[in-house]
Order: C-alpha cells, then structure tokens, then sequence
C-alpha cells in the first residue's frame, strides 16, 4: 500500500510572531521556519507503516514556496521515499491545499493519506476533511491510533469527550493528533542520503487547480496584552486576594 | 439570508455550546434555524425549540446519525445547504470534523473559529495559538464556520411557552464507509472544561497520575473543572479531554489556577482569556507569571495542601 502524507512549511513552534506594523500580515522575515509539527507526526506514522510492512512507498507532498523544499528534504531523512512539490508563492488556503491534494491523490492512487490534524499558523483544521470531501473518501481525523487489519483502517480518535473508534474502508484520510506517536530526529547519515532521493516540481497549472483563496485577509493584530499582575507570599494571602479582591471565591 | 446552526449534543443532552453558537448567529442576522443530527434525539430537538432567537428546528433523526460520523452528517447538511447563506457549528471536535467536509462538498472555504461577528460576511479570529488576531472576509455565497463557544455570551431560553416550529427531514444519507466501534468517555460529576466557572489545570510538575488527585480535592471544594497541559497528558497523568490549549481545548473560566504549569504558548492560547488567572509555581522565572493576576512560587507539593486545608 502506497501511503501519501501531506506537510506544511511553517513558523517553528517556539518562535514568538510579530504582527507587521502596517497590519497587513505577521512578519515572517528572518524567522525560523519549520515542519508542522502535526505533520512531522504523519510522517513518522507513515514510516512506521512502512517498517511494519504495511507501507510499501511513503509519498511526502507540499503545496508552497520553493524554500519548502526544505521539509520536503527532511521529511525524505526522516524515511519517505520520494517527495513531489507543487510550487507556488501564493497565500495557500486549506480549500486550496486540498484541491492540490485532491489532484495528486487522484494520480498516485495512495492506499492511505495522513495530513496534521492543523497548521499552527493558521490553526485552520480543514485541509484532511476537505480532501476526504473532495476525494469521496472517508475520515478519520485526530487520530492517535490507526491499525490497518483485513484492509480496513481502524482509527481511534481524540474527540472533547475522550476517545472513539471508528472503523473506515480504505483508501483514507487520516489526521494526526499529538497522542498519535514520538517523531524520531533524523540522523546526518540518513539527510545525506535524502539529498538523493527523487523530487518532483509540479505547477498548480500543471495539476489543472485553482488555489487563488476566496477567503480575504484584511487585517493582523496583536492580541490584547494580559498585565501581569502580582506575586503573592503565601496561600494564606492569595485565598485572601480570591475573596476579597478579585471575588472569584467566596 | 438564512442560517443553520448545527446543535451540538452529548449523551442525549443539548451541549450549552449550540446556545453560544446561536448568540454568533444572531450577530449575524436573519432568520435562524438549528439543525439537530442524530438517533433518538427528540428530546434535544425539543430543547433547541426553546432557544432564544431560533425561528425552526430541523431534525434529522436516524441510526445512519447515530455519533454524528462525517460522512453521512456532511453529506446530509450539504443537501440542506442551498437554502442558508451561513452555516455554523461549535468549534467542538463534531464541528471541526464535519464543516470543512462540508465546506469542500460545496465548494466554499471554512473560516475556523470566530471570536467576534465584524459583519455578515467579516469575522475575526485568533491565529499562530492566539499570538495574532486575523480579519478574515469571505467572498463564498456560502459561509461555513465554526465559533469559539466563549467568545460569545449564550443566549437565553425563550420567555414563551411554545418553542420555534419542529420539522422532521426525511434526506437519508447513505454510508458505509465509516463504521462506529466504540467510544471511551471520561465520567465524571464535574462541570464541563469549556463551561466551568473555575478550572484548576495541573502540568508536567504534578509528577503523576496519582498526584492529580491533590488537584481533585481542592476541585471538589471550588465546583471546579480539572485541566492538564500537554506535557501532563503527554506524560499519562490525564487523559486528553483535559488538554487545555491551541490543539486541545479552550478555556474561559471567572477563575483558571495553573499548578506545575511552565505557560507555553500553546498552552496560553486556551486560557489567557480567564477573568482571573493564578499560578503555582517553584521557578519563579516560569511564563505562566507574565500573564497571571496572583502568582504563588512554591513547591505545589506544599501549597495544595495548603490551599486545600484552607478552602
Ligand atoms: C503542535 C503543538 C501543540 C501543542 N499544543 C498544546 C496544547 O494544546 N496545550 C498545552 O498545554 N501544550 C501544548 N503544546 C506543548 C507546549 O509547547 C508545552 O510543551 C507544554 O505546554 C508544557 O507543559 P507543562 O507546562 O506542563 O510542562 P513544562 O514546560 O515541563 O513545565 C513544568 C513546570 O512545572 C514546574 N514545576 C515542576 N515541579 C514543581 C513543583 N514541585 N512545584 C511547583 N512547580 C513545579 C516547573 O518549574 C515548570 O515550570 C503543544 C506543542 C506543540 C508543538
Ligand atoms: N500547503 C500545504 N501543503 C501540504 N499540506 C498542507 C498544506 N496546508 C495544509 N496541509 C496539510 O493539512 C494539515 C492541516 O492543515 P490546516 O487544515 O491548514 O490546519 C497540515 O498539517 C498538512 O498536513
């Protein structure tokens, strides 16, 4: 089974944004870049997958600027077999990620595809669930176990109320949730060796998709700051500042 | 223009976030109807009826609904879709699974997670785990999305007798592609996360499962709903309903007490709205300070049994 994973170049987690002063975006000049995390997560799984012999090539895609051929490399390192790039320098919506998705899958005929649950720059959480629209293909999203056994695909989902499992015909679109796995670091043998593997550039036009985004961003602002209020001696005084000052016990 | 509103509900109970949803809705405007998905869900049907501002309620009651899977849930509002201009739902782990499927299903974006109604077609919402505030415009016919349930004050039930017009849909999607198996939920007597008044979230620094029960105790004396990091979910302390934060959920409690938490961002994200923010803490230097109204350095192995003994 061919198993598709779809990953994202973002802003790396511990990196503290700034808002560009003219409001119009975050400043992502001269900032660390990164996997997703949620996607680094897909590919160890997919990997995984690939270890126990369930996987027979793991396939890693991203829609974006050439700079992301970055993580296409890394995910290569980490154990994917080849990498396929579809290039743009537009502002890439979950809509249109999962139209070039969509493409892709309809090409590689993935048995499997695992996307993050979300981007931690947009903190959309769409792109797996529209693909599974867009592809006639089932969900399971937020996953943080997944067994194929007799072809089916069994998914244990991280939902507000604890956990559920579903059953799913295969192929299907997995999200990863953070329970999913542990992704390895990728060794220096193993990046040299990814500089090697096959990566393909394709173009939205050569794919036949329109990935303009319908939704418009007008304005970037800071959040309000929280003040930092006050550090208090002792249990005693800060039972005391709950009752009588803010009043949130009695 | 119409909106559906898709209700959300747990254990044959309406959830309180479908009367946050449809105070979002009423800032929109237009006339309003909620739609209740599910098997056996009568008695839901019939409490969405009594929600302040809702004009009908749709029900689509059948075993093909039974726990709400995507599949038939999305194929089934993307019948229904042509005749709302929004259609919205709780940014709950039911919302964010079905709308974008139901987005793609039409053809339009998803905008995840308002926090505030600019217009009715421009909504703001949080980014990069709440560090950036976006203003975002649709220019889709249609407008699906979800709403952070504490951004906005529910509405009320309403003061007459007779709720809004009940209306059974017939519309049966199909499905076998999805099969439900079993679901593992947590019980418990406490307050809901999202609801509470008062949550009390305990981290990596609580050291064990076991030690959560220190939490427990002064929880019981609050009323209060039990939170947890990541790293303490990470860690088996709690189970990952408790997870607090940008990929867990999202707090807005009048008191939120952060214990062993170090305030990374991504946990900030799901709680710097509390009105009152305390935190527990043995390094003093920790971030959970900068944004808390009383911090407390010290061992939380001292200082709950403190608080406890006090309370
Ligand atoms: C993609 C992604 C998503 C994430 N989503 C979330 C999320 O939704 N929610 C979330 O919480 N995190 C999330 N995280 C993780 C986040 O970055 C932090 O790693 C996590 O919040 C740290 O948890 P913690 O504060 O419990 O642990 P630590 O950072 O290890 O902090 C433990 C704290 O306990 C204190 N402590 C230890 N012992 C004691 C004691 N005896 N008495 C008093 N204090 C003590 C220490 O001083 C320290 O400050 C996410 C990370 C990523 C990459
Ligand atoms: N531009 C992109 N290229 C490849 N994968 C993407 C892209 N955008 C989103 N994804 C995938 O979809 C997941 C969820 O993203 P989102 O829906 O944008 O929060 C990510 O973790 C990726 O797996």
């Amino acid at each position: 089974m061919k198993v598709l994973v779809a990953i994202k170049r973002v802003i790396d987690y511990n990196v503290k944004i700034r808002v560009k002063s003219d409001h119009s975006d975050v400043d992502l000049t001269n900032v660390k870049m990164a996997m997703n995390p949620f996607c680094e997560i897909a590919v160890e799984e997919a990997v995984r997958l690939k270890e126990k012999g369930v996987a027979t090539e793991v396939v890693v895609v991203t829609i974006g600027p050439k700079a992301a051929q970055e993580q296409l490399r890394t995910a290569l390192a980490l154990g994917a077999d080849r990498a396929i790039h579809v290039e743009t320098d537009l502002r890439v919506e979950s809509l249109g990620a999962a139209r070039a998705l969509a493409k892709i899958v309809e090409e590689q005929q993935p048995g499997l595809v695992i996307l993050g649950k979300q981007a931690i720059d947009t903190d959309n959480n769409q792109t797996g669930q529209m693909l599974a629209a867009l592809t006639g293909l089932p969900q399971g999203t937020f996953a943080s176990e997944v067994a194929v056994e007799d072809g089916r695909l069994r998914v244990t989902r991280e939902i507000d109320g604890g956990l559920e499992t579903l059953e799913l015909t295969l192929p299907a679109i997995v999200t990863t949730d953070l329970r999913l796995n542990e992704p390895r670091y990728a060794k220096l043998p193993d990046i040299m060796k990814a500089k090697k593997k096959p990566l393909e550039v394709r173009t939205p036009a050569d794919l036949g998709v329109e990935l303009a985004s319908r939704i418009k961003l007008l304005k970037v602002e800071p959040p309000a700051e929280r003040q930092a209020g006050i550090k208090v001696g002792s249990v005693d005084e800060l039972i005391d500042k709950l009752k009588n000052e803010a009043k949130v016990i009695s | 223009m119409s909106i559906l509103v898709l209700a959300e509900h747990h254990n044959g109970v309406l959830a309180d976030a479908t009367a946050h949803v449809v105070a979002a809705a009423r800032q929109i405007g237009g006339e309003l109807h909620v739609l209740v998905v599910g098997e056996g869900v009568a008695a839901i049907a019939e409490a969405a009826s009594k929600l302040d501002g809702v004009g009908r309620v749709l029900v689509a009651d059948h075993a093909n609904y039974a726990h709400l899977l995507a599949e038939p849930t999305a194929a089934l509002m993307a019948q229904l879709a042509d005749d709302y201009g929004h259609v919205l739902a709780a940014a709950s782990t039911t919302g964010k699974n079905v709308l974008p499927r139901l987005a793609a299903l039409k053809g339009v974006g998803q905008i995840s997670e308002i926090i505030a109604v600019q217009g009715v077609d421009t909504f703001k919402r949080p980014i990069y785990a709440g560090n950036a505030i976006a203003t975002v415009q649709s220019e889709d016919t249609l407008k699906v999305i979800t709403v952070r349930a504490t951004a906005f004050d529910a509405v009320a039930a309403t003061q007459s007798d007779d709720g809004a017009a009940i209306e059974a849909i017939d519309f049966v999607a199909d499905n076998d592609q999805s099969t439900f198996i079993e679901e593992q939920l947590a019980e418990s007597d406490r307050p809901e996360l999202g609801s509470a008044k008062v949550v009390i979230s305990g981290g990596r620094g609580m050291g064990s499962r076991e030690n959560f029960q220190l939490l427990e105790r002064i929880a019981d004396k609050l009323g209060a709903a039990i939170g947890a990091s990541r790293a303490a979910v990470d860690a088996g302390f709690a189970p990952n309903d408790m997870q607090v934060g940008q990929t867990g959920k999202i707090v807005a409690p009048e008191l939120y007490i952060a214990v062993g938490i170090s305030g990374a961002i991504q946990h900030l994200a799901g709680m710097k709205d509390a009105k009152v923010i305390v935190a527990i803490n043995k390094d003093e230097d920790a971030p959970i300070f900068q944004v808390a109204d009383y911090g407390l350095v010290a061992d939380l192995f001292e200082a709950l049994p403190a608080l406890e003994r006090q309370l």
